[in-house]
């Protein structure tokens, strides 16, 4: 590397890369309260948002403590612009159908559960305890994704063909989770974070299990998207925050 | 000045704001009561990082304390080490079942991954008991129920819906 990378920034970035994507997933899935297909899922769906939330708060409540610029997780959440954010691009797709929706689930919550187990151990003791809190949770999501991509992967040939679609449409932005920049090796090589290329093989391993008993066939080609993490974002995200940020930015004191 | 003792039977006595018949002791939430000079400093570990129960939680301490003529209530968090189902107490688990909510089941927390082929490498099937009639016939309807600490189920003989206190 050779270049000094400050670590309070890399700290906070790694942060901000963690609470951001569980911010944007987080509003991603609560978009279907209410629509979702069954009732079940519906409660699901609102349940792992609702989680998603609650790990946010952690990350970027911990951000913001470090930052030490006075900003607490609200402030995080609705008062930063589109290329603020460090989210992965994953998440920011939109939710498209039931199907799609879980794929994209499935393809983060498997890189998300190795993830968190590896920061557990971080040598930041603030990291490991959220890392330790969150990962109970994210044990559940990847189990219930993983459920659901197999059924409807495996099913009737139409929700076969939407999963072969979503897959097909999502897998090129799976490859920015694995791919580490230089915050993510300084992070790596302070033991603050888990190295990323590590978490390939176990990520690998546990989709390529799933989509092969759900009967899917993992795309060719291996070109992938990337910038979510450096704020560089699809036109999804800016239609997202307006929504999500809208209250708070029009009546800056409200409370509910 | 009143004794730690006193503080924790007090708490004792604050129910759960989601199931009501258990206390916020008996489902072991409450972590540490440390008396500071003239001040109670009670901390509390959240169950699911985003319940929403955790704030009412919190109120409902902080209100039962200053109606015991507590002056200086203070709520601290800790995350470490996190909330796990096994920290509630036997009395608890009659309670629950007694109100239709069937316990948790140890080790059957998730492991990230998936349930079904877990239970067909180890044949071994989550049986949740039935809280009304005792049927181990019971099938998962979801993973998640009307709170972020529960799994929705159905008995197969009495036929009645109910809620699963899920491992974690």
């Amino acid at each position: 590397m050779g270049a000094v990378v400050d670590m309070d920034a890399a700290l906070f970035a790694g942060l901000c890369r963690l609470g951001d994507s569980t911010l944007v997933l987080g509003h991603r899935v609560s978009e279907w309260c209410g629509h979702a297909p069954v009732l079940e899922e519906d409660i699901a769906l609102a349940n792992t948002a609702l989680d998603l939330i609650g790990q946010t708060q952690m990350w970027l409540g911990l951000a913001g403590e470090m930052e030490g610029k006075a900003r607490n997780a609200d402030a995080l959440a609705f008062h930063r612009d589109v290329w603020e954010f460090r989210n992965l691009l994953l998440v920011e797709r939109p939710n498209g159908d039931f199907g799609h929706t879980l794929m994209r689930q499935f393809l983060f919550d498997a890189w998300h559960q190795p993830m968190l187990t590896g920061l557990a151990q971080s040598r930041d003791a603030r990291v490991a305890e959220i890392a330790a809190k969150a990962g109970k949770e994210v044990a559940y999501h990847l189990e219930r994704s993983a459920d659901l991509v197999i059924r409807l992967g495996d099913g009737s040939d139409e929700s076969h063909a939407r999963m072969q679609v979503a897959l097909d449409t999502l897998w090129p932005y799976t490859g920015e989770m694995m791919t580490p920049d230089a915050t993510d090796t300084a992070l790596a090589d302070a033991g603050i974070m888990p190295d990323l290329v590590g978490l390939q093989a176990t990520w690998d391993g546990l989709v390529r299990d799933v989509l092969a008993e759900a009967t899917l066939a993992i795309p060719d080609g291996g070109f992938m998207h990337k910038g979510g993490k450096q704020g560089q974002h699809s036109e999804h995200l800016g239609h997202m925050l307006a929504t999500m940020q809208f209250l708070p930015r029009a009546y800056p004191d409200a409370t509910w | 000045m009143v004794d730690k003792a006193q503080i924790w039977e007090w708490l004792a006595k604050v129910p759960d704001p989601e199931i009501p018949v258990i206390s916020v002791t008996e489902l072991g939430i409450v972590r540490d009561v440390v008396l500071e000079g003239d001040a109670v400093v009670v901390t509390v570990t959240p169950t699911y990082s985003g319940c929403p129960a955790t704030s009412v939680i919190n109120f409902e301490i902080e209100r039962a304390l200053r109606e015991k003529g507590v002056a200086q209530v203070r709520m601290e968090q800790r995350l470490s080490p996190p909330w796990t189902t096994d920290w509630l107490t036997d009395a608890a688990r009659d309670k629950l079942r007694a109100y239709g909510i069937a316990p948790p089941v140890d080790g059957t927390g998730a492991t990230g991954v998936v349930a079904g082929r877990v239970n067909r490498l180890t044949g071994r099937a989550v049986v949740v008991a039935c809280p009304r009639c005792g049927s181990e016939a019971t099938q998962k309807v979801s993973q998640h129920g009307s709170t972020p600490c529960k799994a929705a189920y159905q008995c197969r003989d009495c036929l009645e819906p109910f809620d699963y206190f899920k491992c974690i």
